[in-house]
């Protein structure tokens, strides 16, 4: 009864969201009063469907319904309780659902936030909302219904994929959704201009919070899975250039560019089609990153279903918004005005070379997705483009980004020149490249050019950050939100780029046999294998834990207790790494393959600064959200619209 | 009427790139046959894995059946195939033949240690030319050759067992000299 109670709200939250996108865009268009009224209560409607399927598929799996095929798919009766609610987003019809549940929600706080600007405005915002709710909606209910039933209906569930089964891996699909979806509302707001021919500085200001809102969720998303991938995966790698992290780096690229040309397109009223481009790009590749995985074109190790009746559905509702907006901006997008000039070193100039940075960085990453597509369709051949094309190529857009940024954050609009800070930049630059000089050399033993370089890169944006703050501090000038959270975001920054120059010029493993009792170097520590313990009984799994201890010298730094679990529902064995985690370096040991006689074998590591990555990031998000919370774009937004 | 045709240039490109996920999406590329089903397997002679100064070669297998399996340490469907891969190594049925593709030595000779060595033979494919001879798309994939020296089947994407059982299996005996 609650699955088709589900399907049934499903039914009716499309039919809502078909009557958002009819009376948000009728309304908008004509300015009747009643339409523009409905728009929100459609909305709202929407949201609270969409939440009942979505609450019917979650009892469905608390319950163990298995004679619902995407229950029984995906869970099963040993499940523990927290899984089995995350085994919801675990395949694709449910991700589908969530995926549309955070549509709706964005939906909704669109409607409630924005009760002051322009109703005509307003109303199309949410229409556009709605049309793309339609598509999706539309796209579960034909080809991906998450409560279609099994008959007869099966006596216990497959399993969740062991590794879902993660607190991080939980999580992380709902934040990466709010990112990719949120990135709808900056390209509702982006056509609604355009199909109003308002072109001018003010949507810019309506638009940033919400970009910088979805923008938040995206970052933390994608650290999560790195993360994740870092102690799960067993190989103490954080990134694999695979298509699917592909799909979720290439809307951040865009997505970052969009909230640094929004500044621009605020401030001076400059950039405009530029900035509407990107807006209409930061969603077109969540869209193009949902096409590449849920359709099969591209193999991944990822690859979830390949059903050639769900990649051609995907492929029409990519050509329709994603062309439709596109054809509205070749049409609309030369009416806007060009704006004023700038200097050479004015902060417009810097913003400009971030743009071109980033956009050639995701242009890199998106030709080396989706070139063996091409190759194959030219009958040119088969190839696959693996992690060593994608290191190369894109620290060439990154080394002078992260470079400019240092510079960029002291500019000035329009004049340009640094405010002051010229020859305190000159110093912190030949400081920072001095301590990673010192550092490469004491601590890890040698100056490579590369690695200094890039552990001075990271050290001179920190430190140009931190100038920001202190510079207006110590001239008692006003300290907004806004620059508070841009100094601690690209502070984040410079320590990602410092943890992943750290991790990737200096770690160190090794790969060992050992028995009990018998100890391995590793980077100045002794890694020993105490022991082992058999059949460590989980809630719906075995596991082999091996004791490994850390000395250095006679004292006991740490003790690692990797695992080897065995799922009760059968397949390849899962590791678990076992992590001593410190802020300057991490040690890490996965337990292998008993080799018999007693000898296990071990991979160990060493990983210096590799937390400053994931720090980093959820550093970039803080200062986003303080970014956001700026009190103008509260009071200003409103006024601004009447 | 420059400033409308550099407008114009997204949405141009979008429909060039629509035009190439239709194609795409007519041919599964785990599905389409190697054009080398049928026809002799290309020769190779390489580096071991193992030991730079010798030599692993297609010829060292003539007369018998083989399995080609491409791989790489940067491919994780190599590293969810790898138990699959011991198992069918285990049934010594023939031999498995590695073709380590665009791969660092060191880091492909740590993994069989770690993980443990299901081949009989492992060529070290550092510049991905043979690669390119056997048509390869993407790591992993794996190859039957028969005792006659011709492919009889390819698998793309990770081995599995069952698709060891449903594809390879029935093979088996047709491979036989």
């Amino acid at each position: 009864m609650i699955p088709e109670l589900g399907h049934f709200a499903l039914v009716l939250a499309l039919l809502l969201a078909a009557a958002q996108a009819v009376l948000g865009l009728a309304g908008g268009a004509r300015g009747r009063a009643e339409l523009l009224r409905a728009t929100g209560p459609a909305v709202a409607g929407q949201f609270i469907f969409v939440l009942v399927a979505f609450a019917a598929l979650v009892v469905s799996f608390v319950n163990g319904d298995f004679s619902v095929e995407y229950v029984a798919a995906n869970s099963n009766a040993s499940l523990p309780l927290f899984y089995r609610i995350t085994a919801t987003w675990g395949g694709h019809e449910g991700s589908l659902l969530l995926w549309a549940l955070c549509l709706a929600g964005w939906s909704l706080a669109v409607a409630l936030c924005s009760r002051r600007l322009e109703p005509e405005f307003r109303a199309r915002v949410l229409g556009l909302l709605g049309i793309i709710a339609v598509g999706f909606l539309l796209f579960l209910l034909t080809t991906s219904n998450p409560f279609a039933r099994l008959w007869p209906a099966a006596a216990d569930g497959r399993d969740l994929n062991p590794l879902l089964q993660d607190f991080a891996l939980a999580i992380h699909p709902p934040l990466l959704y709010l990112g990719y979806v949120g990135f709808a509302v900056a390209f509702a707001f982006a056509c609604a201009a355009l199909l109003a021919g308002r072109l001018d500085a003010q949507w810019a200001k309506w638009t940033r919070p919400w970009t910088l809102a979805a923008w938040i969720c995206l970052t933390l998303g994608i650290a999560l899975g790195s993360w994740w991938a870092y102690y799960e995966l067993g190989w103490g790698g954080w990134w694999f250039w695979d298509p699917v992290e592909n799909a979720s780096l290439m809307p951040w690229l865009a997505g970052t560019a969009l909230i640094h040309s929004l500044a621009v397109t605020e401030k001076r009223g400059l950039f405009v089609n530029w900035t509407l481009l990107l807006a209409v790009a930061a969603f077109s590749l969540s869209l193009l990153g949902t096409f590449l995985v849920r359709s099969g074109v591209l193999i991944s190790v990822h690859a979830f279903a390949t059903d050639p009746a769900r990649g051609l559905f995907i492929l029409g509702f990519l050509a329709v918004v994603i062309g439709g907006a596109l054809g509205l901006f070749a049409w609309r997008a030369p009416r806007a005005a060009a704006g004023g000039g700038f200097a050479v070193t004015s902060r417009e100039s810097f913003l400009l070379f971030n743009n071109a940075l980033l956009v050639v960085a995701l242009a890199l990453v998106l030709l080396g997705t989706l070139y063996p597509l091409f190759l194959d369709a030219l009958e040119l051949g088969k190839i696959s483009v693996g992690p060593p094309y994608f290191e190369a190529v894109f620290l060439v857009p990154m080394l002078p980004l992260v470079l400019l940024l240092g510079l960029g954050m002291h500019a000035g609009w329009k004049r340009g020149g640094l405010a002051g800070n010229g020859p305190r930049l000159a110093w912190l630059g030949g400081a920072a490249l001095l301590v990673a000089a010192v550092i490469a050399a004491a601590v890890y033993g040698g100056i490579r050019p590369l690695a200094t370089l890039g552990l001075a890169l990271g050290l001179w944006v920190m430190a140009s950050a931190l100038l920001v703050l202190l510079a207006r501090r110590l001239s008692g000038a006003r300290l907004p939100a806004t620059i508070v959270g841009m100094s601690i975001a690209h502070f984040g920054l410079g320590l990602t780029t410092l943890g992943i120059a750290g991790v990737e010029a200096f770690q160190v493993e090794r790969d060992t046999a050992l028995a009990a009792g018998e100890g391995a170097e590793l980077a100045g520590y002794e890694f020993r294998l105490i022991g082992l313990r058999h059949g460590l009984r989980g809630p719906n799994y075995v596991a082999t834990e091996a004791e490994v201890a850390v000395m250095d010298g006679d004292r006991r730094l740490a003790t690692l207790r990797p695992q080897k679990r065995v799922y009760d529902s059968g397949g390849n064995p899962m590791t678990e790494a076992g992590i001593a985690v410190g802020a300057a370096r991490d040690l890490f040991a996965a337990l292998g393959e008993d080799l018999g006689g007693g000898r296990w074998s071990l991979r160990l590591q060493y990983k210096p600064l590799i937390r400053g990555i994931w720090l980093g990031a959820l550093l970039m998000a803080l200062g986003g959200l303080i970014a956001a919370a700026d009190r103008r774009y509260r009071r200003e937004a409103g006024e601004g619209a009447r | 009427m420059k400033r409308i045709i550099l407008l114009s240039l997204p949405i141009a490109l979008f429909v060039v790139l629509v035009v190439f996920f239709y194609s795409g999406l007519q041919r599964d590329p785990s599905v389409i046959p190697s054009p080398l089903i049928g026809k002799p397997a290309p020769a190779f002679t390489l580096e071991s894995l193992a030991d730079p100064r010798a030599q692993v070669g297609s010829l060292d297998f003539r007369g018998r059946p083989y399995l080609l399996n491409v791989w790489a340490t940067w491919c994780g469907g190599c590293y969810q195939e790898h138990a699959v891969l011991l198992s069918i190594a285990r049934e010594n049925r023939l031999p498995l033949v590695g073709l380590n593709w665009r791969d660092e030595r060191g880091k492909a000779q740590r993994w069989l240690e770690e993980l443990g060595n299901p081949y009989a033979a492992v060529a070290f494919d550092g510049d991905g030319r043979a690669a390119i001879d056997w048509g390869v798309y993407g790591a992993p994939e794996t190859f039957l050759v028969s005792a006659a020296g011709v492919v009889l089947h390819k698998h793309i994407g990770p081995m599995t067992a069952e698709a060891w059982q449903r594809d390879f299996v029935p093979r088996l005996g047709q491979a036989e000299p």
